[in-house]
């Protein structure tokens, strides 16, 4: 069948700065680029470009350059080229409208209507150069009392916290399953958050076994679809995560293609090679409130009540109350995903469509457990498009104990955010299987760009801390006095529970 | 106008002097040196609040809390008796004693209390219960009814405060005619004209008091925490955060003085890293579990009950405290030249570290649990 679709990008090639060297030919793994030997010709197949740029960064003289493809489809204001282009897509193959990454339509972002406070005259700034500034959190139930013994002068704890997991930084890496990314790339991941004493999630793709000696800076995940759950996976990990939901797919289980089920991930999920992975939407052990409870006990119970156990939902209408629901039902970490959250495949019309924006839905969770006196009981840690240092002050400052992090390190690794992470194919040896293409991405030098990452970021926070007066990151988790909305509705304002700028 | 507020801040921000002066012996004196002590650091304030608190001033009503009120009008004044009647068995009502002063205008009426909780209320009859009743008869008269104002509700000491420099607010007070054994005293230099007579130090509930020189850059997170536990901070001052936290801390959660110090300065991870053991445990027990009460931003507080008289500031120490001791005369002081303009004999005064609280306490009091902070109050602590 003839395919209506007009190419998305074109690619330009100067001439005379191409030298033949055929680096584009083999970086795509679209195969867009082909040399002809005796016309001595780059030629371009433009249908097949998914504008992921490695052909243009990896060109050594910068003979290529990628860009949208002007041709416009009749101007209308309702049949964009992007509604036109779904459709044809689906009158070709009849197919449920595929895409990758986090929702790229333009929902409100209320981070860029978010500005900090800074600390002037009658209050010190503190310079992070010159003074402590303290990032350490603890994620985990804390009492809403202490008590404490043992004779005067040598006092001595006599309550018992529960499980706690400590981080020397309030980020950790978001769930990304061995599958949707490569083995590198979970690689990348553990090494970079044992380097920066914080976590990383192995999403629901289970644990390869040599990521074992990582387990101490390992949240392992258990998903509906139980891929790769079993006595080891738990005990080796430092703490739990029961994901109910996603904010790229609230609603349904995980997808994984078929053809990303290589021999090691089919051996890592326990599943046959080759077969698409797909969770089903709801746990069929999970059908209430009180059964996710059973879950998080069982769990409690098979690890020995020593790892805190988190709870993942997506970002929904009522997202408060069931957070309130998850931790009465014993859940010692409530993981928020918001609407703009990532994915490695996922329905276009439910990630684009389904859920809500994190920022309303974590100041709605965190009242609201203020409100019942129960947020002492779990922390909570959101995700969902946080793409800068800034975006995790505010996150703290509205009531979050920390932020999961997922697109800005796999950007940190190479990703240009194509969001064509369910071909299987990802030119940077990200979200690919292939051998070819995985081997791209050095563990070494992504490991460096991850903590190089990380470590831009924590010296931000101290910063923007040390502006506010302050130097340890608890006076800011929930201290919404520092926020100020600019051009925010009275509405909006009351959700986020800030005041309007100039207030 | 008691809640009559032209600029709502977040919350109030401030300069300040601070002086506290006790008798570890129980030897009263009169408010007489604080107006002396606490004029002497004038350049401190600008005559929009100064105010004091004062232990042991009313032996003969020791066993009744006293709830000192202020009210805009009559109505207000009304309408708090009504409340005050229907829970509390009232001893002795009267105004208190001013006196004109130059410098002070406009004052509230300003009325005592000396009562205790209706015993046919339907409480279990213990302390805590009835401290917690009164917790919250305050909470309710300082939040509810319009034009009242509760700015002492503590056994045998009271506050005195009010808008003007603190020694005129002192002769107002007519404070050289009560004789308590300890005294704190509060200059205010606050930077927005929102001069009100309740907004000024020393903020009290039951029988603690903290005065405070700083801003505390932490306040948002503090006050939310604490609302938690059901203190609802009405009055957009620092101070009342710290008071309320003391409270919980120490009455209700049942820490040590030394522990709670711990929980508003905290030592420093890295410190705490470096600890033994047992010691190390606890310290972050109390940041994992407290750590939304740590006070962030530069402060030095001054915090007293009945037996106490405690000093500590911001753990990177940036507003200024002095301690000093002659016998059984305790300072703690914003300065050290009014600590000698009272004592002329005093030498011992030294600088306590960023976050390491002083702790001086009352010969007399209870033995046990408090005994070590005695001892520890007596040297250096």
């Amino acid at each position: 069948m003839k395919s209506y679709i007009i190419p998305d990008f074109l690619v330009e090639r100067d001439d005379s700065r191409c030298i033949r060297c055929e680096v584009c030919v083999r970086q795509c793994g679209f195969d867009t680029h082909r040399y002809d030997e005796e016309e001595d010709e780059v030629y371009v197949d433009e249908d097949k470009c998914v504008g992921c740029l490695r052909c243009v960064t990896l060109c050594p003289t910068n003979a290529l350059i990628v860009r949208e493809n002007p041709t416009q489809v009749p101007s209308n204001a309702n049949w964009t080229r992007e509604v036109l282009h779904n459709i044809y897509k689906q009158a070709e193959t009849g197919g449920v409208l595929l895409t990758g990454m986090g929702c790229d339509k333009e929902y409100r972002n209320y981070w860029d209507r978010i500005t900090l406070d800074a600390s002037q005259v009658t209050n010190p700034s503190i310079d992070p150069l010159r003074e402590p500034m303290e990032l350490r959190t603890y994620l985990g139930a804390k009492p809403d009392a202490l008590e404490i013994g043992g004779k005067a002068g040598k006092p001595s704890l006599e309550t018992r916290l529960a499980p706690q997991l400590r981080m020397e930084i309030p980020m950790l890496f978001s769930a990304l399953s061995y599958g949707a990314i490569s083995y590198n790339t979970c690689e990348c991941l553990a090494r970079a958050a044992v380097e920066m004493g914080t976590f990383y999630n192995t999403g629901e793709g289970g644990l390869h076994r040599d990521f074992y000696k990582y387990g101490d800076h390992t949240i392992c995940q258990v998903a509906s679809g139980r891929f790769g759950v079993h006595a080891d996976y738990l005990e080796v990990a430092a703490a739990l995560e029961i994901k109910i939901g996603q904010g790229a797919k609230p609603g349904i289980g995980g997808h994984l293609p078929g053809e990303k089920v290589s021999a090691e991930i089919s051996r890592t999920r326990m599943i046959p090679e080759g077969t698409d992975a797909l969770s089903p939407a709801p746990h069929h052990d999970i059908y209430s409130i009180e059964d996710l409870a059973q879950l998080i006990y069982a769990l409690k119970e098979a690890t020995n009540w020593e790892k805190p156990v988190s709870v993942k939902i997506a970002a929904v209408h009522n997202s408060a109350a069931i957070a309130s629901g998850m931790v009465r039902a014993g859940a010692d970490i409530i993981a928020l995903d918001g609407i703009r959250g990532g994915t490695g495949a996922a329905p276009t019309m439910i990630r684009d469509n389904v859920g809500i924006p994190i920022e309303l839905a974590l100041a709605a969770v965190d009242t609201r457990l203020r409100e019942e006196g129960i947020r002492n009981r779990a922390s909570v840690v959101i995700a969902g498009g946080i793409r800068s240092s800034a975006d995790v002050i505010k996150a703290i400052a509205l009531g979050a104990d920390a932020v999961y992090i997922g697109t800005a390190a796999l950007v940190a690794l190479g990703c240009h955010v194509c969001q064509k992470c369910y071909t299987g194919t990802c030119n940077w040896g990200i979200a690919t299987q292939d051998p070819y293409l995985t081997k791209r991405l050095n563990p070494d030098v992504g490991t460096r760009r991850l903590v190089n990452l990380l470590t831009g970021w924590s010296h931000e926070i101290m910063e923007i801390l040390g502006g506010m007066g302050i130097n340890a990151v608890e006076s800011l988790r929930g201290n919404r006095l520092r926020l100020r909305g600019v051009g925010l509705t009275q509405e909006e304002l009351d959700i986020l529970g800030i005041k309007h700028a100039g207030a | 106008m008691l809640r009559g507020v032209r600029f709502r801040d977040d919350k109030d921000f401030s300069g300040c002097s601070i002086f506290g002066m006790m008798n570890a012996g129980g030897v009263k004196f009169t408010g007489e040196p604080m107006l002396t002590a606490i004029a002497n650091m004038k350049e401190r304030s600008n005559g929009l609040g100064g105010g004091f608190a004062a232990y042991g001033i009313y032996p003969q009503y020791a066993d009744l809390y006293c709830f000192q009120m202020m009210y805009s009008d009559e109505a207000g004044k009304q309408d708090a008796e009504e409340f005050l009647k229907a829970n509390f068995t009232i001893e002795q009502a009267e105004l208190i004693p001013t006196s004109t002063c130059e410098g002070v205008e406009d004052p509230p009426l300003l009325w005592r209390y000396f009562l205790h909780p209706r015993e046919n209320l339907d409480l279990a009859c213990e302390l805590e219960d009835l401290d917690d009743f009164v917790v919250q008869s305050v909470m309710h008269i300082n939040a509810k009814i319009d034009g009242a104002f509760a700015f002492s509700s503590g056994k045998n000491m009271g506050v005195f405060k009010g808008v003007g420099f603190p020694e005129d607010i002192g002769r107002f007070f007519r404070l050289d005619e009560y004789e308590g054994y300890i005294w704190v005293a509060h200059g205010r230099f606050p930077t927005n004209t929102q001069a009100w007579w309740g907004g000024a130090h020393p903020f009290n509930i039951l029988d603690w008091s903290v005065v405070h020189n700083g801003e505390i850059s932490s306040y948002g997170i503090n006050q939310r925490y604490l609302e938690m536990y059901g203190y609802i901070c009405t009055l957009f001052t620092d101070t009342e955060v710290i008071a309320y936290a003391v409270d919980l801390l120490v009455r209700r959660h049942g820490l040590s003085i030394a522990d709670m110090a711990k929980v508003l300065a905290a030592p420093l991870w890295t410190n705490i890293d470096r600890m033994p053991r047992k010691e190390k445990e606890l310290h972050t027990a109390l940041r994992q579990t407290y750590g939304s009460l740590l006070l962030n931003g530069p402060f030095s507080i001054i915090v007293s009950n009945l037996s106490q008289m405690i000093g500590l500031t911001d753990r990177i120490r940036l507003r200024p405290l002095v301690a000093g001791r002659n016998g059984d005369w305790m300072y703690l002081s914003s300065e050290e030249a009014p600590m000698h303009l009272v004592d002329d004999i005093l030498k011992d005064t030294w600088i306590p570290s960023g976050g390491e609280p002083i702790i001086f306490q009352l010969k007399a009091a209870s033995p046990g649990k408090e005994k070590e902070q005695a001892l520890s109050g007596a040297g250096r602590a």
